[in-house]
């Protein structure tokens, strides 16, 4: 039995309320909540968010815990202020049983400072040859939604329509990693007149919006529900734009990195700037960032990619793609979703990083925020701090962050689970 | 100069110059000589470090050391215990802590020279990195358009028109002598299929075509680039024949240059492929000098950085 009571928090629209949370749920929202022997958590000049939810994150265990585990990333995740996350299939073993699922499900559960909900594997091994046992993934304790085979494509079409029909059964959804690999062979950067005089090998835009068209027909066709992963060009914008505009289910994510970093960086020739699909140009970066606040992209997720340091200090060509995200989402998130005098849309932020994440995978008991009876899963926001990325100060067990010595806005100061702190007075409590 | 020398457009004018001129003193002062030795670099390291087999490259850099008396340490990563990814920064802090004056590097991956440069004190060389630039063949091959136009000391290579043909896009040594030629007055023009153009060529201090025979009559200098059999696998050209029918330089397509013109090829080449027996090694061929040159300018290129004027 524990009861705390929440003073003075700003929600999402309106004055400061007092907020009361008993045995993890919260039972009274009101202006002014007097109690006795209570826990009081003074939250003066907070923002109170619903907890984040992350759709995209890689947290490297089973199989190379050596970059990250269920433990570290959670952490990080907590302190980003995120209370679930979900965590990708490419794991070794992959995550494609249901006994894989569960082990990290359970895990997550154990360790207690995020929700760690895992991502099935839409195909066998993430081979693109056979449908895993995605009803069995479904049914188990992991209750697994999602299906991705992020990483790789479902470049199969006749495959991709059969697990997109398949899911319905059990409310599924398929996250489509789009890259038509026969366009990426070789792969090292954006396709463009950088990459032209850079010596590396182009990824085109067209290898990633030719998927995204093909299965939003697809998706259209048989009515199922689709999501795409990691957003990166003004061209899938269209699409997704024109798909949503026919009616067809689906929805878009961008991660933090394609809302603020652009290819010039990969001049440098520094791997933390590799990651796929790859840092494209400033017209992507800006159409990006608008259709995030017009809703043609529902979500940020972090595509959080750990990776140890010789993955990563290397030559370009050998190094692996992907960057740390979970600790700085949510300000890039702000940043975003700003107008030129500063002021936050703190509802469109919510509803980016936190409700609309939450639907997509058809959790209930998050991204709801602050509503009587309502399981107490939130965050806490100073808006008035921002941090100084420090590479080696982040939670993560490894430290490929591109975000170095930049200032992010916003400072997630508590972030509560169940009504318990996973984060207080901006540390993690455990 | 600057402390490395890692993209052809790290050279001004003058400087790029500069090296031309003091190739051609190193080679007048060579002249004659029995020892083909100058004592410029006694004392100090240079490391020949070499991810990828280019066998000539190599000796060339080794000999131009070598002529300048410095000591010579030749460190082939291929085949040793070193494997991609796990070691460029390993190597890289044991050079620095040999006391490495120059390192020269060839790699398979672009951009490897510049990662390289961060981590270490000493002067770094790019001696071709990945499908990314070969600064020093362009200027060895700046130095043989030079000499065979009758130009001099202190001269660029202004007006000259040049026409490169083949793999661009592959290709390091087209990249660099595009950024170098630009930067000497040359004007460029590259030839090849448009699979073979790299994406934004026509942003490139250059102008393009996919018609050779419409380049040739025009050009001073032609330079055949190697094409790779494998890239037709990958479908970057139909067939070999094909390939050789529209951008060979066969003896009949070398009879419509100028009667001055000369062609040069970067080697090893494919007889047959982008060039024929007879052209190459006919009298407009240059192929031979620019091994030699290589040396020479090589010479002037680790005299600049590690101890001379200019
Ligand atoms: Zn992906």
């Amino acid at each position: 039995m524990s009861t705390k009571l929440i003073q003075q928090v700003r929600p999402l629209r309106g004055d400061p309320v007092d907020v009361l949370i008993e045995d993890g749920v919260i039972t009274r929202i009101a202006d002014t909540i007097v109690l006795q022997d209570v826990e009081v958590i003074d939250a003066r000049g907070l923002i109170g968010l619903p907890g984040l939810v992350d759709l995209h994150t890689h947290l490297r265990e089973p199989g190379r815990e050596d970059a990250e585990t269920i433990e570290t990333g959670s952490r990080a995740a907590a302190l980003g202020g995120y209370t679930a996350v979900h965590a990708m299939a490419n794991t070794d073993p992959v995550a494609d049983t249901a006994g894989v699922v569960e082990q990290v499900y359970n895990t997550g559960r154990q360790i207690g400072l995020v929700d760690v909900i895992p991502v099935g594997a839409v195909t066998v091994g993430l081979k693109g040859e056979r449908l895993a046992e995605l009803g069995a993934m479904a049914d188990s304790a992991a209750r697994v939604r999602m299906f991705s085979d992020d990483g790789m494509c479902v470049g199969d079409p006749g495959l991709m329509r059969r697990a997109l029909e398949y899911v319905k059964a059990f409310d599924g959804v398929i996250a489509q990693h789009a890259e038509d690999s026969r366009l990426t062979v070789g792969a090292q950067m954006n396709e463009s007149e950088l990459s032209g005089r850079l010596g590396l090998t182009g990824w085109p835009a067209v290898a990633e919006e030719s998927i995204i068209a093909r299965d939003c027909l697809l998706a259209e066709h048989v009515g199922s529900r689709l999501h795409i992963c990691h957003l990166s060009t003004a061209g899938s914008v269209e699409i997704v734009r024109w798909a949503k505009s026919r009616g067809v289910d689906v929805t878009a994510e961008v991660t933090p990195h394609h809302l603020l970093l652009t290819e010039e960086l990969v001049a440098t020739y520094d791997p933390l700037y590799k990651v796929n699909p790859p840092l494209r140009r400033g017209t992507d970066v800006d159409a990006l960032r608008g259709a995030l606040r017009d809703g043609t992209i529902d979500i940020v997720a972090t595509d959080h990619a750990p990776h140890a340091v010789e993955d990563k200090e290397c030559e370009w060509a050998y190094a692996r793609p992907g960057m740390l995200g979970l600790q700085q989402a949510l300000s890039i998130a702000i940043l975003t979703l700003s107008d030129e005098s500063g002021a936050v849309d703190w509802q469109r932020v919510a509803e980016v990083t936190s409700i609309r994440p939450a639907r997509i995978a058809r959790l209930d008991d998050h991204g709801i925020g602050f509503v009587e009876g309502a399981p107490a899963n939130l965050t806490l926001v100073d808006p008035a701090q921002s941090t100084v990325v420090d590479p080696h100060a982040l939670a993560s067990k490894s430290h490929n962050t591109p975000y170095e010595g930049l200032e992010m806005p916003g400072r997630v100061m508590a972030t509560l689970l169940r009504g318990e702190f996973t984060v207080r007075d901006g540390q993690a409590v455990k | 100069m600057k402390q490395h020398l890692l993209s052809a457009a790290d050279l001004t004018r003058d400087e790029a110059v500069a090296v031309l001129d003091t190739a051609e003193q190193i080679e007048a002062s060579l002249q004659g000589r029995e020892v083909k030795k100058l004592p410029t670099l006694r004392g100090r390291t240079v490391v020949n470090l070499f991810f990828e087999d280019s066998t000539r490259t190599r000796i060339s850099f080794e000999l131009a050391a070598k002529r300048l008396s410095a000591d010579v340490i030749n460190f082939s990563a291929k085949g040793s215990s070193v494997s991609k990814g796990e070691s460029l920064k390993d190597t890289a802090l044991t050079l620095q802590a040999m006391g490495a004056d120059a390192v020269v590097i060839r790699h398979g991956a672009s951009g490897a020279p510049w990662q390289l440069a961060s981590w270490v004190d000493g002067s770094v060389v790019n001696a071709g990195d990945g499908t990314h630039e070969h600064p020093t063949q362009a200027l060895l091959d700046a130095f043989t358009m030079r000499k065979r136009t009758g130009r001099s000391m202190g001269q660029g290579l202004d007006g000259l028109r040049v026409t490169i043909v083949g793999d661009v896009l592959h290709s390091r040594v087209a990249r660099s002598n595009v950024l170098l030629l630009e930067t000497l007055g040359a004007e460029v023009t590259l030839v090849a299929p448009p699979t073979l153009l790299p994406v934004g060529v026509e942003t490139w201090p250059c102008a393009h075509s996919y018609d050779l025979d419409a380049a040739l009559p025009g050009a001073d200098v032609v330079m055949m680039l190697r094409v790779q059999r494998e890239r037709m696998n990958a479908s970057y050209f139909p067939t070999e024949r094909e390939y050789s029918r529209r951008y060979g330089l066969d003896a009949v397509r070398a009879a419509t240059l100028e009667p001055a013109a000369i062609v040069m090829h970067p080697g090893p080449m494919n007889r047959g492929m982008e060039i024929a027996a007879e052209v190459a090694d006919g009298p407009r061929s240059t192929i031979v000098e620019q091994v030699a040159n290589g040396v020479s300018v090589r010479m002037a290129v680790l005299y600049l950085l590690l101890g001379g004027a200019a």
